[in-house]
């Protein structure tokens, strides 16, 4: 994350597969130990690596980063649950101790992220979907939809912005 | 989308944040400061007595209740700065209101050294003192400019509980509006402060739970 914020993509890009492997298996075990199946876990997976992306100014450069991306999953995990109907006392700490415990979900594709992409202004839609989907970088997208770098940029921040607010309304 | 999908996108978005939260609050709540000042002086529909006890400047630092005075708003206003900071993180906050206790012992100090160095029949008289209600209006007015920045600013947080959170930001808030009238308000009284703006913050507080409980949601 320190590297990260010094304009390190690579670093980045780690870190967020390293937390996205602990996520799933912590998402896995908090649904299962709340009584329901692990289809949703993708959801919460990417719900939660959202959150930490927007919120990571709140991490404290001089405190580790464990207990902080423990505290965001724990929220997003409850919050989850509670939009689900589900409203007992959840407590992660008690699985969230061995990130090494990894699950396979190639398969799992989310249909869920993308029926609320569906729900974006076309333009910011678009352009997460070439860069995420496409893997075409923010200069590259610009060029081809005939903008400014720097408001493609702006552009996916704020569908970005969009997209956890998405989340958060979503009830099922 | 795959999550894999996800984390492109996230990582083409690397480059907006780094902001320091700490910098951007303090900025906002000047700026709140100044348009709560700015709205006094725009002759607005202000009730005339506040409009004249705004229109008065304080200044004489010299006797030792007016520093009492000002220095338990400074105070006030650090400590609610540092709470609000810390219940805009995710963790789950532990005994937020022991932080104020500095506070609550500068106060109880000051009211002992009041209450001693006057007969109790004077007591009553420094309580009410000369205008509690100008107090009871201008405070909140002064603090709801600085309430909008500061809430606008904690939207960028993760609270574990919003609605604290909120809390906070009202008292900061509070405190802001009550350190711009503490320069203007001629009762000096440890017992008038301790009581009016006290009672005064309280509305600017709940205001800023419930107004936190909707829009600080993450």
């Amino acid at each position: 994350m320190r590297l990260a914020r010094q304009g390190n993509d690579e670093a980045y890009r780690r870190l967020l597969g390293h937390v996205s492997v602990w996520l799933r298996s912590v998402a896995r075990r908090g649904l299962t130990s709340a009584g329901r199946g692990t289809a949703d876990s993708e959801d919460i997976v990417q719900e939660t690596l959202l959150a930490m992306h927007l919120k990571r100014d709140t991490w404290d450069e001089t405190q580790p980063l464990e207990p902080w991306l423990r505290a965001i999953a724990r929220h997003k995990l409850v919050d989850h649950l509670r939009r689900c109907g589900f409203r007992d006392h959840v407590d992660i700490d008690d699985f969230a101790s061995s990130p090494e415990a990894a699950v396979d979900v190639d398969a799992s594709v989310t249909i869920d992220t993308r029926r609320l992409l569906a729900s974006l202004p076309e333009r910011q839609r678009r352009i997460v979907e070439e860069i995420s989907l496409e893997g075409r970088r923010a200069a590259d997208v610009a060029a081809r939809m005939g903008m400014n770098e720097s408001a493609v940029r702006v552009s996916l921040h704020r569908a970005l912005k969009a997209l956890a607010a998405l989340y958060r309304s979503d009830r099922r | 989308m795959k999550t894999d999908n996800l984390v492109e996108a996230l990582v083409a978005d690397r480059g907006s944040g780094g902001k320091s939260i700490p910098k951007v609050l303090a900025a906002a709540l000047a700026l709140g400061g100044l348009v709560s000042t700015a709205l006094f002086f725009l002759d607005l529909d202000v009730p005339q007595d506040v409009a004249q006890a705004m229109a008065t400047w304080r200044y004489d630092l010299a006797t030792w209740r007016f520093d009492l005075k000002v220095g338990m708003v400074l105070l006030a206003l650090v400590l609610a700065f540092r709470l609000c900071m810390e219940l805009s993180r995710p963790f789950p906050p532990v005994r937020p209101v022991r932080r104020l206790l500095p506070l609550a012992m500068v106060a109880a100090v000051a009211v002992a050294i009041e209450l001693t160095s006057f007969p109790s029949t004077a007591w009553a008289t420094r309580l009410v003192g000369s205008n509690s209600l100008v107090c009871l209006v201008a405070i909140p007015m002064l603090a709801l400019a600085p309430l909008a920045a500061v809430l606008w600013t904690l939207r960028s947080g993760a609270p574990a509980s919003p609605a604290l959170a909120g809390a906070a930001a009202g008292l900061l808030a509070a405190a802001t509006g009550a350190t711009l009238y503490a320069f203007h308000c001629i009762d000096d009284s440890p017992l008038f402060v301790v009581t009016w703006y006290v009672l005064a913050t309280i509305p600017v507080v709940v205001l800023g739970a419930i107004t936190g409980h909707r829009l600080l949601r993450w």
